[in-house]
């Protein structure tokens, strides 16, 4: 079976995030005042796997071993079949 | 002795580090290509700057995870000392020889110039060259350089004395203007446990001849190879 895993990175709470804090200000300059601004990364990683178990489990790996880095980011994983 | 200066695809201060270890300080280096997977022969490791893969996923992720760094690791295991300097420090704390990680500066701007430098110890075979307490110069050349570690990894780091260099002022102060990226305490390289592994986000290569404004880091080289001459 495939399968399709969303994957969303984030900063851990209490770490700063430049990038959010400069769109939240540029979005002032353009009149918008918004609250907060925070930037995720998403991955999208489609795998084979004999149940959707698995293929949760093999993401899980490749978070922990590659796609973040424990010490920074919370990530969280959604998986869906693959067609 | 032969020291071994990793290169990645999108390394690229290797040649600088060939050249000071060679011809400034005078002693036998080689470049290694990662797809290499020994380091025999080797006394010693440097893990140059540069872009390895982009900076995709994070500074540093990438490299930090091809076959070279198993090797790298057992070189640490020995004892032997290990430099990893602007992107060789992201890619050892990726690799975990080194404690933290390297985050987006505060002010998410590449940043690229001199900085002032507190040597906080010298018992490390990166310092032994330095006295403690003394203010150096050396460039910086980053946009991932603001060290973040945990509070409990960061009263380690103090106890202990890992912390090797603060960025500060002039006159020795770890001020919050002297801080070029927001690290935490002012940290600017660090040190493992057992002292052989140094992480830096300043770059010693290029201030390694008084030509080009500082050789203050031509110490950080010559007090590493004493030290494979001393020990191995």
């Amino acid at each position: 079976m495939q399968y399709q895993a969303t994957v969303r990175i984030e900063q851990k709470a209490g770490m700063l995030d430049p990038e959010g804090t400069t769109a939240r200000r540029a979005l002032g300059h353009l009149g918008y005042a918004v609250e907060s601004v925070k930037t995720a990364k998403l991955y999208e990683i489609v795998l084979e796997a004999e149940s959707a178990e698995v293929a949760k489990q093999k993401v899980d790996e490749m978070c922990q071993k590659l796609i973040a880095n424990p010490i920074i980011h919370n990530y969280t994983i959604e998986l869906k079949e693959f067609d | 002795m032969k020291i071994a200066i990793i290169q990645f695809g999108g390394t690229n201060c290797d040649m600088d580090v060939l050249h000071v270890l060679r011809d400034v300080v005078g002693v036998d280096a080689e470049t290694v290509w990662y797809k290499e997977e020994s380091l025999t022969g080797f006394d010693g490791v440097v893990v140059p700057g540069g872009f390895s893969y982009g900076d995709y996923l994070r500074a540093g992720a990438i490299a930090a995870r091809t076959p070279i760094m198993d090797s790298v690791k057992k070189i640490a295991a020995e004892g032997k000392p290990v430099l990893g300097i602007c992107n060789g420090f992201q890619i050892l704390t990726e690799a975990r020889l080194l404690e933290g990680a390297l985050t987006t500066n505060e002010y998410p701007k590449f940043r690229c110039h001199w900085t002032s430098l507190r040597v906080e110890t010298a018992n490390t075979p990166f310092t032994s060259k330095f006295r403690k307490g003394e203010v150096i110069r050396l460039p910086i050349a980053h946009m991932e350089g603001k060290f973040y570690a945990e509070e409990q990894t960061l009263a380690e780091l103090d106890e202990n004395e890992r912390v090797v260099f603060r960025y500060v002022d002039e006159k020795g102060r770890p001020t919050d203007k002297a801080n070029p990226n927001g690290s935490l305490e002012n940290i600017a390289g660090i040190v493992n446990a057992s002292r052989n592994v140094l992480g830096l986000m300043p770059h010693p290569e290029r201030a390694s001849e008084s030509i080009l404004g500082s050789d203050d880091g031509r110490r950080v080289f010559e007090s590493m190879a004493d030290y494979i001459t001393e020990n191995f």
